[in-house]
């Protein structure tokens, strides 16, 4: 099976700072990976990466022929500006930005695909709630509407599963499953252990760097887990350049 | 007795006309831009901007006398080249976009103030900061209506990405490269709209007409579409009976409006269906679901 997606040797940070150090391998096309690891471990960093929100500080990155924009990401919900006074349908209906672009209309068949979006994550009923009065369930069940209808062949998820309840997480966990049966790619950012165990052939077990990764149950390990914990957050002000990346250079 | 307090001050009097002209035209291109930068956040980033072109209008001032491109031309070059500026420091450093507009604004003051000291002319700067509604002529009004119009032809192109980049920007930037574009070309519609405001209103003054409506509307509709059309409709209807205030009481006509939109804003405060305080201390019986 072709990769996804490969990292050869990449970086990712910020302020020249590694949040994600050199890593090195391949995600298969149509795979359920988990990324977990501990807070500050740089899950969201190499998300951020992936979708093109971050340029790597070295190395590079391949997505198997799909461009930034074919990527469907769903970012921690802290970005959103729930203030805004926008409905429901109209939230949704942005996930049909690749098919109806900047003026496209939202009738017929378009206004359809946002019906059964909103059908599929039981938010029929919501359409013309302001998103501002949304619990935090119903918020994440909308993203995943909004989601379903980027039709994206690679599926980035950074913690879907966050402050929802069991129901709702069940059901967006239904969702994921559905896509992975499609054939689509899918990457989740997760805390709950018993969940991936469950539910996800394939982790990577991330502490700025890969400490482990490859099929779930042979990276989730007591000692793997281990030295992921003892990872140190912070950044050194006093670093010296990274030796690695000084030597590659210079063969160069 | 209607008639005459409502109607006959426009059908006697030709200026009269002439600035409810204006004061639509003023309305429906300034109002959706209003709402957007309250909606953004950068209500008080109009205020600055406007103090940016003042510099700008007063060297075509001084350069070619109260002539309207030169001011128009001298104010949009200011404008853009704060808006721009502060963009490009904001977008690649760490100082976020207040920060670096107010620097740059101050600049642009600082340095109309000096450029005007140095000729050592006694200008007269009045209409420049006050405007006046009741004086435009054809040409005047061409320029404002003309200014309108692409307002509101920009905004059909950019709404949906600049609604899309005020909800959830990181989503934009991963679906399209509209992003950027679209905030530099709402920053130079916020400036053609207040140099358009300054004719009319002065530059002091030319914020208001975009702003005080979009607060009004925040209480009367919970939805974007909504809050532009009673934002349109509200500084229209300030405008108009801002202009039979002044008429009937002798007052400055640009104040008279905007004083008359800041008493629809208290009314809206007290008074809206949408967070009003009035809905907020008798809300009524709660529902059965």
């Amino acid at each position: 099976m072709s990769a996804q997606l490969q990292f050869r040797n990449v970086t990712f940070g910020y302020d020249r700072h590694p949040a994600v150090h050199h890593l090195a391998g391949e995600v298969a096309r149509g795979a359920l990976l988990a990324v977990v690891g501990p807070n500050g471990a740089g899950k969201s960093t190499l998300f951020r990466g992936i979708v093109g929100l971050l340029k790597p500080l070295s190395g590079t990155i391949e997505r198997g022929g799909l461009g930034v924009r074919d990527i469907a990401f769903l970012p921690q919900s802290a970005d959103i500006d729930r203030s805004f006074p926008l409905s429901v349908f109209d939230f949704v209906s942005m996930g049909l930005w690749r098919d109806a672009g900047a003026f496209g209309g939202i009738r017929g068949r378009r206004r359809q695909r946002v019906q059964q979006a909103l059908a599929a994550v039981g938010l029929t009923g919501f359409e013309r709630r302001a998103i501002g009065t949304l619990s935090g369930g119903q918020m994440q069940r909308m993203l995943f509407a909004r989601l379903m209808l980027q039709d994206a062949q690679m599926i980035v998820l950074d913690e879907p599963f966050n402050a929802v309840d069991a129901k709702t997480s069940a059901d967006l966990l239904h969702l994921v499953q559905h896509w992975h049966a499609e054939g689509r790619t899918v990457l989740a950012a997760l805390h709950d252990m018993d969940l991936v165990r469950n539910h996800f052939p394939q982790t990577l077990l991330l502490a700025r760097g890969a400490v482990a990764w490859g099929d779930t149950a042979q990276v989730l390990t007591p000692d793997n887990l281990i030295a992921a914990r003892q990872m140190c957050e912070a950044f050194d002000d006093e670093a010296a350049a990274c030796a690695a990346e000084v030597a590659s250079a210079r063969a160069a | 007795m209607i008639h005459d307090l409502l109607i006959a001050p426009f059908t006697e009097f030709e200026f009269m006309r002439r600035a409810l002209a204006g004061v639509v035209a003023l309305s429906l291109a300034g109002a959706p831009i209003g709402v957007f930068l309250m909606l953004r956040r950068m209500s008080l980033v109009g205020d600055a901007m406007a103090h940016a072109i003042l510099p700008g209008a007063a060297v075509g001032f001084l350069l070619s006398g109260l002539n309207l491109f030169a001011m128009t031309f001298g104010g949009l070059i200011a404008g853009f080249a704060v808006a721009i500026l502060s963009g490009v420091v904001a977008r690649n450093t760490e100082l976020k976009e207040d920060a670096a507009l107010a620097t740059f604004y101050l600049a642009s003051l600082a340095l109309g103030v000096t450029i005007v000291s140095m000729r050592g002319t006694n200008i007269d700067l009045l209409h420049v900061l006050f405007g006046n509604i009741l004086a435009l002529d054809d040409q005047t009004l061409l320029v404002i209506a003309f200014n309108a119009t692409i307002t509101l032809l920009a905004m059909a192109v950019i709404y949906r990405p600049l609604v899309v980049e005020c909800v959830d920007p990181v989503f934009l930037r991963t679906v399209s490269r509209a992003g950027a574009p679209t905030h530099l070309i709402f920053m130079a519609l916020v400036v053609i709209n207040l140099v358009n405001g300054f004719h009319a209103l002065g530059t002091l003054l030319a914020v208001g007409l975009m702003i005080l409506p979009a607060g009004i509307a925040r209480f009367w509709s919970r939805d974007i579409t909504g809050m532009i059309a009673v934002a349109v409709v509200s500084a229209a209807l300030s405008g108009y009976v801002g202009l039979v205030l002044s008429y009937h009481a002798g007052v400055p006509s640009g104040p008279a409006i905007i004083l008359v939109a800041a008493g629809f804003y208290v009314v809206s405060v007290l008074f809206g269906s949408v967070g009003g305080l009035l809905r907020q201390w008798f809300p009524g019986h709660h529902l059965e679901a």
